[in-house]
Protein backbone atom coordinates (compact mmCIF):
# COMPACT_ATOMS: atom_id res chain seq x y z
CA UNK A 1 0.00 0.00 0.00
CA UNK A 2 1.45 3.38 -0.95
CA UNK A 3 0.94 6.85 0.53
CA UNK A 4 -0.79 8.02 -2.63
CA UNK A 5 -3.48 5.40 -2.13
CA UNK A 6 -3.92 6.57 1.44
CA UNK A 7 -4.16 10.22 0.38
CA UNK A 8 -6.85 9.49 -2.20
CA UNK A 9 -9.17 7.78 0.29
CA UNK A 10 -12.34 9.53 1.36
CA UNK A 11 -12.20 10.57 5.02
CA UNK A 12 -14.04 8.13 7.27
CA UNK A 13 -17.00 9.85 8.93
CA UNK A 14 -17.97 6.72 10.89
CA UNK A 15 -21.36 5.10 10.99
CA UNK A 16 -24.38 7.34 10.57
CA UNK A 17 -27.44 5.77 12.14
CA UNK A 18 -30.80 6.02 10.47
CA UNK A 19 -33.76 7.32 12.43
CA UNK A 20 -35.02 3.77 12.91
CA UNK A 21 -31.63 2.58 14.19
CA UNK A 22 -31.44 5.47 16.65
CA UNK A 23 -34.93 4.72 17.96
CA UNK A 24 -34.14 1.02 18.31
CA UNK A 25 -30.86 1.75 20.13
CA UNK A 26 -32.59 4.14 22.52
CA UNK A 27 -35.27 1.55 23.30
CA UNK A 28 -32.62 -1.11 23.95
CA UNK A 29 -30.65 1.25 26.19
CA UNK A 30 -33.75 2.06 28.23
CA UNK A 31 -34.58 -1.66 28.55
CA UNK A 32 -31.04 -2.40 29.82
CA UNK A 33 -31.29 0.48 32.31
CA UNK A 34 -34.66 -0.78 33.57
CA UNK A 35 -33.31 -4.33 33.90
CA UNK A 36 -30.31 -3.09 35.91
CA UNK A 37 -32.59 -0.97 38.11
CA UNK A 38 -34.85 -3.98 38.77
CA UNK A 39 -31.79 -6.05 39.69
CA UNK A 40 -30.60 -3.43 42.20
CA UNK A 41 -34.06 -3.13 43.79
CA UNK A 42 -34.38 -6.93 43.86
CA UNK A 43 -31.10 -7.38 45.75
CA UNK A 44 -32.03 -4.55 48.13
CA UNK A 45 -35.46 -6.02 48.96
CA UNK A 46 -34.12 -9.58 49.33
CA UNK A 47 -31.43 -8.28 51.69
CA UNK A 48 -34.17 -6.65 53.81
CA UNK A 49 -36.32 -9.80 53.71
CA UNK A 50 -33.51 -12.18 54.63
CA UNK A 51 -31.79 -9.90 57.08
CA UNK A 52 -28.55 -11.35 58.47
CA UNK A 53 -29.50 -14.72 56.94
CA UNK A 54 -28.74 -13.32 53.49
CA UNK A 55 -25.27 -14.85 53.69
CA UNK A 56 -26.52 -18.24 54.88
CA UNK A 57 -27.16 -20.54 51.94
CA UNK A 58 -27.28 -24.15 53.11
CA UNK A 59 -27.62 -26.86 50.50
CA UNK B 1 -7.69 -0.70 -2.74
CA UNK B 2 -9.83 0.75 -0.04
CA UNK B 3 -8.89 1.36 3.55
CA UNK B 4 -12.47 1.35 4.73
CA UNK B 5 -13.40 -1.96 6.28
CA UNK B 6 -16.80 -3.58 6.10
CA UNK B 7 -18.85 -2.80 9.15
CA UNK B 8 -21.83 -4.77 10.39
CA UNK B 9 -25.02 -2.85 9.77
CA UNK B 10 -26.14 -1.18 13.05
CA UNK B 11 -28.91 -3.16 14.65
CA UNK B 12 -32.56 -2.30 14.20
CA UNK B 13 -33.62 -4.87 16.77
CA UNK B 14 -36.20 -3.51 19.16
CA UNK B 15 -36.97 -4.65 22.69
CA UNK B 16 -39.85 -6.71 21.32
CA UNK B 17 -37.46 -8.74 19.17
CA UNK B 18 -35.41 -9.69 22.23
CA UNK B 19 -38.59 -10.61 24.10
CA UNK B 20 -39.59 -12.78 21.12
CA UNK B 21 -36.19 -14.52 21.36
CA UNK B 22 -37.20 -15.63 24.85
CA UNK B 23 -40.25 -17.54 23.53
CA UNK B 24 -42.78 -15.84 25.83
CA UNK B 25 -45.57 -18.38 25.19
CA UNK B 26 -43.35 -21.29 26.21
CA UNK B 27 -42.12 -19.20 29.10
CA UNK B 28 -45.66 -18.64 30.39
CA UNK B 29 -46.28 -22.40 30.68
CA UNK B 30 -42.88 -22.87 32.33
CA UNK B 31 -43.62 -20.14 34.88
CA UNK B 32 -47.08 -21.51 35.58
CA UNK B 33 -45.92 -25.09 36.22
CA UNK B 34 -42.99 -23.79 38.31
CA UNK B 35 -45.44 -21.67 40.32
CA UNK B 36 -47.54 -24.75 41.06
CA UNK B 37 -44.45 -26.71 42.15
CA UNK B 38 -43.45 -23.82 44.38
CA UNK B 39 -46.87 -23.28 45.96
CA UNK B 40 -47.80 -26.94 46.61
CA UNK B 41 -44.42 -27.64 48.22
CA UNK B 42 -44.54 -28.02 52.01
CA UNK B 43 -43.25 -25.30 54.30
CA UNK B 44 -43.33 -21.55 54.02
CA UNK B 45 -41.47 -19.46 51.48
CA UNK B 46 -41.43 -15.68 51.76
CA UNK B 47 -43.44 -14.24 48.82
CA UNK B 48 -40.51 -12.05 47.76
CA UNK B 49 -38.18 -15.06 47.61
CA UNK B 50 -40.89 -16.97 45.72
CA UNK B 51 -41.18 -14.10 43.24
CA UNK B 52 -37.40 -14.03 42.76
CA UNK B 53 -37.41 -17.79 42.14
CA UNK B 54 -40.15 -17.50 39.49
CA UNK B 55 -38.41 -14.54 37.86
CA UNK B 56 -35.15 -16.50 37.62
CA UNK B 57 -36.96 -19.54 36.23
CA UNK B 58 -38.70 -17.32 33.64
CA UNK B 59 -35.43 -15.67 32.61
CA UNK B 60 -33.68 -19.07 32.52
CA UNK B 61 -36.42 -20.39 30.23
CA UNK B 62 -35.98 -17.27 28.09
CA UNK B 63 -32.24 -17.92 27.90
CA UNK B 64 -32.87 -21.48 26.71
CA UNK B 65 -35.30 -20.13 24.09
CA UNK B 66 -32.80 -17.54 22.84
CA UNK B 67 -29.99 -20.11 22.59
CA UNK B 68 -32.35 -22.48 20.78
CA UNK B 69 -33.23 -19.76 18.26
CA UNK B 70 -29.53 -18.95 17.81
CA UNK B 71 -28.64 -22.56 16.98
CA UNK B 72 -31.75 -23.31 14.93
CA UNK B 73 -31.80 -20.09 12.88
CA UNK B 74 -31.02 -22.02 9.68
CA UNK B 75 -33.91 -24.49 9.98
CA UNK B 76 -36.24 -21.82 11.41
CA UNK B 77 -35.75 -19.90 8.18
CA UNK B 78 -36.91 -22.89 6.15
CA UNK B 79 -40.08 -23.49 8.15
CA UNK B 80 -43.23 -21.47 7.57
CA UNK B 81 -44.11 -21.54 11.29
CA UNK B 82 -40.77 -20.06 12.38
CA UNK B 83 -39.51 -18.06 9.38
CA UNK B 84 -40.61 -14.75 10.94
CA UNK B 85 -38.53 -15.25 14.10
CA UNK B 86 -36.04 -12.40 14.75
CA UNK B 87 -32.88 -14.16 13.47
CA UNK B 88 -34.15 -15.69 10.19
CA UNK B 89 -36.09 -12.47 9.53
CA UNK B 90 -32.79 -10.54 9.84
CA UNK B 91 -33.77 -8.32 12.76
CA UNK B 92 -31.22 -9.83 15.17
CA UNK B 93 -27.74 -11.14 14.34
CA UNK B 94 -27.02 -14.74 15.48
CA UNK B 95 -24.11 -13.51 17.60
CA UNK B 96 -26.36 -11.05 19.41
CA UNK B 97 -28.81 -13.83 20.25
CA UNK B 98 -25.99 -16.07 21.46
CA UNK B 99 -24.59 -13.35 23.75
CA UNK B 100 -28.09 -12.49 24.98
CA UNK B 101 -28.86 -16.15 25.77
CA UNK B 102 -25.57 -16.81 27.56
CA UNK B 103 -25.93 -13.64 29.62
CA UNK B 104 -29.50 -14.45 30.65
CA UNK B 105 -28.58 -18.04 31.51
CA UNK B 106 -25.65 -16.94 33.67
CA UNK B 107 -27.63 -14.22 35.46
CA UNK B 108 -30.69 -16.40 36.13
CA UNK B 109 -28.69 -19.34 37.53
CA UNK B 110 -26.33 -17.22 39.65
CA UNK B 111 -29.11 -15.05 41.09
CA UNK B 112 -31.29 -18.09 41.83
CA UNK B 113 -28.31 -19.65 43.63
CA UNK B 114 -27.47 -16.48 45.57
CA UNK B 115 -30.96 -15.37 46.55
CA UNK B 116 -32.93 -18.65 46.77
CA UNK B 117 -30.90 -21.86 47.02
CA UNK B 118 -28.22 -23.90 45.29
CA UNK B 119 -30.38 -26.95 44.51
CA UNK B 120 -32.90 -24.87 42.55
CA UNK B 121 -30.04 -23.10 40.73
CA UNK B 122 -28.42 -26.42 39.84
CA UNK B 123 -31.74 -27.72 38.48
CA UNK B 124 -32.24 -24.54 36.43
CA UNK B 125 -28.72 -24.84 35.00
CA UNK B 126 -29.43 -28.50 34.17
CA UNK B 127 -32.70 -27.53 32.45
CA UNK B 128 -31.05 -24.87 30.28
CA UNK B 129 -28.11 -27.13 29.43
CA UNK B 130 -30.40 -30.06 28.64
CA UNK B 131 -32.63 -27.97 26.36
CA UNK B 132 -29.74 -26.35 24.50
CA UNK B 133 -27.06 -29.05 24.41
CA UNK B 134 -29.06 -32.30 24.51
CA UNK B 135 -32.31 -31.35 22.74
CA UNK B 136 -31.35 -28.50 20.38
CA UNK B 137 -27.79 -29.38 19.42
CA UNK B 138 -27.75 -33.15 19.74
CA UNK B 139 -31.18 -34.76 19.32
CA UNK B 140 -33.41 -32.43 17.33
CA UNK B 141 -31.77 -33.01 13.94
CA UNK B 142 -30.78 -36.62 14.56
CA UNK B 143 -33.64 -38.71 15.89
CA UNK B 144 -37.45 -38.85 15.90
CA UNK B 145 -37.13 -39.37 19.65
CA UNK B 146 -35.93 -35.74 19.87
CA UNK B 147 -38.96 -34.37 21.66
CA UNK B 148 -39.40 -37.49 23.81
CA UNK B 149 -35.99 -37.15 25.48
CA UNK B 150 -35.79 -33.39 25.03
CA UNK B 151 -39.16 -33.10 26.75
CA UNK B 152 -37.36 -33.62 30.05
CA UNK B 153 -36.20 -30.00 29.89
CA UNK B 154 -39.77 -28.71 29.70
CA UNK B 155 -40.81 -31.06 32.50
CA UNK B 156 -38.26 -29.81 35.05
CA UNK B 157 -39.75 -26.38 36.02
CA UNK B 158 -42.17 -27.73 38.70
CA UNK B 159 -39.19 -29.53 40.26
CA UNK B 160 -37.24 -26.26 40.24
CA UNK B 161 -40.19 -24.51 41.90
CA UNK B 162 -40.41 -27.27 44.52
CA UNK B 163 -36.66 -27.15 45.13
CA UNK B 164 -36.83 -23.35 45.48
CA UNK B 165 -39.38 -23.77 48.29
CA UNK B 166 -37.90 -26.78 50.08
CA UNK B 167 -34.25 -27.00 49.07
CA UNK B 168 -34.80 -30.60 47.91
CA UNK B 169 -36.86 -32.99 45.79
CA UNK B 170 -39.48 -35.63 46.69
CA UNK B 171 -42.01 -37.89 44.94
CA UNK B 172 -44.66 -35.19 44.31
CA UNK B 173 -42.51 -33.00 42.03
CA UNK B 174 -41.28 -36.16 40.31
CA UNK B 175 -44.93 -36.98 39.49
CA UNK B 176 -45.39 -33.46 38.10
CA UNK B 177 -42.24 -33.99 36.04
CA UNK B 178 -43.58 -37.30 34.69
CA UNK B 179 -46.96 -35.77 33.75
CA UNK B 180 -45.27 -33.08 31.61
CA UNK B 181 -42.72 -35.59 30.28
CA UNK B 182 -45.42 -37.94 28.95
CA UNK B 183 -47.60 -35.03 27.83
CA UNK B 184 -44.88 -33.55 25.58
CA UNK B 185 -44.71 -36.22 22.80
CA UNK B 186 -48.45 -36.38 21.98
CA UNK B 187 -48.59 -32.57 22.18
CA UNK B 188 -45.80 -32.04 19.62
CA UNK B 189 -46.67 -35.03 17.46
CA UNK B 190 -50.24 -33.74 17.10
CA UNK B 191 -48.71 -30.49 15.81
CA UNK B 192 -46.23 -32.30 13.57
CA UNK B 193 -49.04 -34.25 11.86
CA UNK B 194 -50.31 -31.09 10.18
CA UNK B 195 -46.85 -29.51 9.88
CA UNK B 196 -45.11 -32.55 8.35
CA UNK B 197 -44.10 -30.72 5.16
CA UNK B 198 -42.67 -27.86 7.18
CA UNK B 199 -40.51 -30.21 9.26
CA UNK B 200 -39.51 -32.22 6.15
CA UNK B 201 -38.41 -29.01 4.36
CA UNK B 202 -36.17 -28.21 7.33
CA UNK B 203 -34.93 -31.85 7.47
CA UNK B 204 -36.03 -32.19 11.08
CA UNK B 205 -36.68 -35.92 11.63
CA UNK B 206 -39.99 -35.59 13.44
CA UNK B 207 -41.80 -38.90 13.83
CA UNK B 208 -44.42 -37.91 11.24
CA UNK B 209 -41.65 -37.20 8.71
CA UNK B 210 -39.60 -40.33 9.37
CA UNK B 211 -42.24 -42.93 10.20
CA UNK B 212 -45.36 -41.47 8.61
CA UNK B 213 -48.74 -40.42 9.99
CA UNK B 214 -50.02 -43.91 10.91
CA UNK B 215 -47.06 -44.69 13.20
CA UNK B 216 -47.25 -41.19 14.69
CA UNK B 217 -50.94 -41.56 15.47
CA UNK B 218 -50.28 -44.91 17.15
CA UNK B 219 -47.51 -43.38 19.27
CA UNK B 220 -49.81 -40.49 20.23
CA UNK B 221 -52.36 -43.03 21.45
CA UNK B 222 -49.74 -45.01 23.40
CA UNK B 223 -48.52 -41.88 25.17
CA UNK B 224 -52.12 -40.79 25.87
CA UNK B 225 -52.73 -44.22 27.43
CA UNK B 226 -49.74 -43.63 29.73
CA UNK B 227 -50.57 -39.98 30.43
CA UNK B 228 -54.23 -40.42 31.44
CA UNK B 229 -53.61 -42.74 34.44
CA UNK B 230 -50.36 -40.93 35.30
CA UNK B 231 -52.33 -37.69 35.58
CA UNK B 232 -54.65 -39.30 38.13
CA UNK B 233 -51.78 -40.69 40.24
CA UNK B 234 -51.30 -37.59 42.49
CA UNK B 235 -54.94 -37.98 43.56
CA UNK B 236 -54.69 -41.78 43.97
CA UNK B 237 -51.55 -41.41 46.10
CA UNK B 238 -53.23 -38.78 48.27
CA UNK B 239 -51.10 -35.82 47.17
CA UNK B 240 -54.13 -34.02 45.73
CA UNK B 241 -57.82 -33.87 46.57
CA UNK B 242 -61.18 -34.25 44.90
CA UNK B 243 -60.96 -31.24 42.58
CA UNK B 244 -57.68 -32.44 41.13
CA UNK B 245 -58.99 -36.02 40.81
CA UNK B 246 -62.11 -34.89 38.93
CA UNK B 247 -60.13 -32.65 36.56
CA UNK B 248 -57.46 -35.32 35.95
CA UNK B 249 -60.04 -38.05 35.24
CA UNK B 250 -62.16 -35.87 32.92
CA UNK B 251 -59.09 -34.35 31.23
CA UNK B 252 -57.36 -37.70 30.77
CA UNK B 253 -60.53 -39.27 29.33
CA UNK B 254 -60.96 -36.37 26.88
CA UNK B 255 -57.28 -36.63 25.91
CA UNK B 256 -57.75 -40.34 25.19
CA UNK B 257 -60.92 -39.79 23.16
CA UNK B 258 -59.19 -37.12 21.06
CA UNK B 259 -56.14 -39.38 20.57
CA UNK B 260 -58.49 -42.14 19.35
CA UNK B 261 -60.13 -39.66 16.95
CA UNK B 262 -56.69 -38.68 15.63
CA UNK B 263 -55.94 -42.38 15.09
CA UNK B 264 -59.24 -42.88 13.25
CA UNK B 265 -58.90 -39.73 11.10
CA UNK B 266 -58.38 -40.65 7.45
CA UNK B 267 -58.53 -37.24 5.76
CA UNK B 268 -57.60 -33.77 6.94
CA UNK B 269 -56.17 -32.72 10.28
CA UNK B 270 -59.18 -31.50 12.26
CA UNK B 271 -58.69 -34.09 15.02
CA UNK B 272 -54.93 -33.42 15.21
CA UNK B 273 -55.51 -29.69 15.57
CA UNK B 274 -58.15 -30.37 18.20
CA UNK B 275 -55.80 -32.63 20.18
CA UNK B 276 -52.98 -30.09 19.95
CA UNK B 277 -55.23 -27.30 21.28
CA UNK B 278 -56.72 -29.52 23.99
CA UNK B 279 -53.30 -30.76 25.13
CA UNK B 280 -52.37 -27.21 26.14
CA UNK B 281 -55.66 -26.83 27.98
CA UNK B 282 -55.16 -30.23 29.66
CA UNK B 283 -51.77 -29.31 31.10
CA UNK B 284 -53.05 -25.95 32.27
CA UNK B 285 -56.16 -27.47 33.89
CA UNK B 286 -54.28 -30.27 35.65
CA UNK B 287 -51.75 -27.88 37.19
CA UNK B 288 -54.41 -25.28 37.97
CA UNK B 289 -56.38 -28.00 39.77
CA UNK B 290 -53.31 -28.88 41.84
CA UNK B 291 -53.07 -25.23 42.79
CA UNK B 292 -56.77 -24.91 43.65
CA UNK B 293 -56.68 -28.12 45.65
CA UNK B 294 -53.73 -26.91 47.64
CA UNK B 295 -55.07 -23.42 48.26
CA UNK B 296 -58.65 -24.34 49.14
CA UNK B 297 -58.53 -27.41 51.39
CA UNK B 298 -61.23 -26.05 53.68
CA UNK B 299 -63.59 -25.39 50.79
CA UNK B 300 -63.19 -28.66 48.97
CA UNK B 301 -62.06 -31.02 51.72
CA UNK B 302 -65.59 -32.13 52.65
CA UNK B 303 -66.36 -33.07 49.03
CA UNK B 304 -63.58 -35.63 49.04
CA UNK B 305 -64.91 -37.29 52.20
Amino acid sequence: MTMSVLMNEEPDHGVRLTEQQVRARRARSIAIAVALGVLVVLFYIVTLVKGPAVLVRPL
Amino acid sequence: MSLTTARAEPSIAGVGDYIELMKPRVMSLVVFTALVGLVVAPGHLHPVIGFVALLCIAVGAGAAGALNMWYDADIDGRMERTAARPIPAGRIEPGEALAFGIMLAAFSVVILGLLVNIVAAALLATTIAFYVLVYTMWLKRRTPQNIVIGGAAGALPPMIGWAAATGGISLEPVLMFLIIFFWTPPHFWALSLYRTEDYARAAVPMLSVVAGPAATKLQILVYALILAPLGILPWVLGYAGFVYGAVAVAGGATFLVLALRVRAEQHGFAASKQLFAFSILYLFLVFAALLVDHMSPALFGHLAA
